[in-house]
């Protein structure tokens, strides 16, 4: 114990850290994506875990062909939506479960991943091209002040979008189809909007995260819907935590960044405990577990059975 | 107007669970009148009322509002010419969302939602001064959560919403069955309000034999999928529960405590 204790020193964790807080910011923008479906309209789209890599892919073979850079990010972004339209189109309709849909769409997205990408992988040659995102020690303050920039402004227009009459009738949609239908609102309309969008904000995230680490690989959206949500739901109860009833609309879409910095920043510190990296899929999964679970446990230790059957026991005893 | 016209619907067609629910019924309702409908469970009541709205195509037969054939237009599109409150008080409002950006909602029905800003300045003036007349203390509470009302509210701001956007047809589905009798009373006193303020054709299913032969200008009875009665005007002024009763005695239609005690 004393052995490995000494042997954890800080600076690397300093010196780790600042990849942290950038890689958060990056997935804090495909957590973006995640919360329009996922919370704004109550589906558990699959999908994203192939449509990251298609953003990886698109910007990387992009790139290597001359395009310049930040254009390439535009491309990232139709690509993603393009296959959320295909995601939403098989659940509208075809009639394909929500969840089903997702999958079919991210196993056929490895199979043109592939095909944009050319092979498993790819990289680009950072001494030739420029780019906004860098894992360099030397640009990681810039490539941090960039994408958080890009954060704040994807949130504001996420607000403003949510807050007009088409973004209030997703979210008519995602609480009461009925009642929307009954509105006179395309119910299936707005599921094909919110997963484009959603999955474009998702293959934009892949694109920036191939750039910072300057180069795609076929596999670079294994799980991500997990992250994802990790950030999502580590942001909500965090949010609600610190903000309480402050805690309006755009607080809660800033705190899904913020959630993704510290899934980020905690991944960092755990690496840094010398956790087998190869267990790190198993711990994000119980941790969104565990925060998923939160919610329900909390209400159950107020009004359960158990709960009652406790209390029953209790009060039997002092009667005695 | 409403012209109904020989509508056929069978669920479950060719199995052991066939149900003939609409057997050709046809009904015409002229501007401004107001139909109350009655039945036993199964006579098909809410099925025709379904049938309305457009929440499944019928077999045959066709719908016309205002002159235009609706038959095959789906609730979203039919939306432009009904309003609508269902049984279910969770259902004609979107829980999540706050009073007001519910009334802004329904402000909108039957246009289309574009990239302007989902509600105006002078839509939140006007929303509260309704509300005020709802007089149910909702107008100081625009931005509360729609969850967070009781049944009987909700119910009443689904009727505000139905009628914010002068429907050609208001559908009605026994939209107090649920609430207790108080909450039900002021409920349709609303209805009848609003009714009449904006002169809405207006449909209404009911359980309630008192209610059915209180409100409105016409009365249809359904059995097994058929109109079996229809009375209007002096006719109906002059109809006794006894009289209904006789007539559902008369179809084989099974009365049941509801509609007796109700």
């Amino acid at each position: 114990m004393v052995a490995y204790l000494s042997s954890l020193r800080l600076q690397p964790l300093l010196n780790a850290l600042p990849g942290g807080v950038a890689q958060g910011l990056i997935w804090g923008v495909m957590a973006l994506g995640v919360y329009l479906t996922f919370r704004m309209l109550g589906f558990s789209d699959l999908s994203v875990d192939g449509s990251i890599a298609t953003g990886g892919a698109v910007t990387v073979v992009l790139i290597l062909k001359g395009v310049n850079p930040e254009l390439s990010l535009i491309a990232c972004f139709v690509a993603g939506a393009l296959a959320g339209i295909v995601t939403a189109l098989l659940n509208t309709k075809l009639g394909i479960p929500a969840i089903l849909a997702g999958i079919l769409t991210q196993i056929s997205l490895y199979s043109i991943n592939l095909k944009i990408l050319g092979k498993a992988n790819q990289a680009i040659n950072t001494t030739k091209v420029n780019l906004l995102f860098s894992s360099n020690i030397k640009l990681i303050g810039k490539t941090i002040l960039i994408a958080g920039v890009v954060c704040v402004l994807l949130i504001s227009l996420i607000y403003w979008y949510l807050g007009t009459e088409q973004g209030s009738g997703i979210r008519a949609t995602g609480t009461n189809p009925h009642m929307a239908k009954a509105q006179g609102i395309n119910t299936d309309n707005m599921t094909i909007i919110t997963l484009a969008l959603s999955n474009g904000l998702v293959a934009l995230a892949g694109g920036i995260l191939a750039q910072y680490q300057a180069y795609a690989d076929i596999n670079m959206g294994r799980g991500a819907i997990v992250i994802g949500l990790a950030a999502v739901i580590i942001g909500e109860v965090i949010g609600e935590a610190v903000m309480g009833k402050h805690l309006n609309f755009y607080g809660r879409l800033v705190f899904v960044v913020i959630g993704g910095i510290i899934y980020y920043s905690v991944y960092v510190f755990v690496l840094w405990l010398k956790f087998p990296s190869s267990l790190m899929k198993l711990l994000t999964a119980v941790v969104v577990a565990i925060f998923l679970a939160v919610p329900y446990l909390r209400a159950q230790s107020k009004s359960s059975f158990a709960h009652l059957k406790r209390v029953n026991k209790k009060k039997a005893k002092e009667a005695k | 107007m409403l012209e109904v016209k020989d509508i056929y619907k069978t669920f479950n067609p060719g199995t052991i669970t066939e149900k003939k629910a609409l057997n050709g019924v046809s009904l015409t309702l002229n501007d401004g009148d107001f139909v109350t409908v009655i039945g036993s469970n199964g006579a098909g009541k809410s099925t025709l009322l379904n049938a309305l709205a457009g929440v499944w195509p019928v077999d045959s037969g066709s719908i016309m509002i205002d002159g235009v054939d609706v038959s095959a237009m789906p609730v979203h599109e039919r939306a432009k010419f009904i309003g609508r409150v269902f049984q279910d008080p969770m259902m004609g409002t979107a829980a999540g969302m706050q009073i007001e950006e519910n009334l802004a909602l329904a402000a909108r029905r039957g246009k289309s939602r574009g990239l302007r800003v989902g509600i105006r300045k002078e839509e939140r003036q006007n929303y509260k001064e309704m509300l005020k007349e709802l007089d149910l203390g909702l107008e100081d509470r625009l931005a509360a959560k729609v969850g967070l009302l009781s049944g009987g509210q909700r119910q009443a701001l689904t009727l505000l919403m139905a009628t914010l956007q002068k429907p050609s047809l208001l559908l009605l589905d026994e939209h107090t069955a649920a609430l207790d009798p108080k909450t039900a009373e002021k409920v349709l006193q609303l209805t009848v309000k609003l009714v009449e303020e904006h002169n809405l054709t207006t449909f209404m299913v009911t359980h309630n034999m008192k209610d059915a032969l209180k409100y409105g200008n016409k009365l249809i009875m359904m059995c097994d999928g058929k109109i079996i009665f229809e009375a209007e005007g002096e006719e109906k002024k002059k109809l006794q529960v006894a009289d209904l009763l006789a007539k559902f005695n008369v179809a084989g239609g099974v009365v049941t405590d509801a509609m007796m005690l109700g």
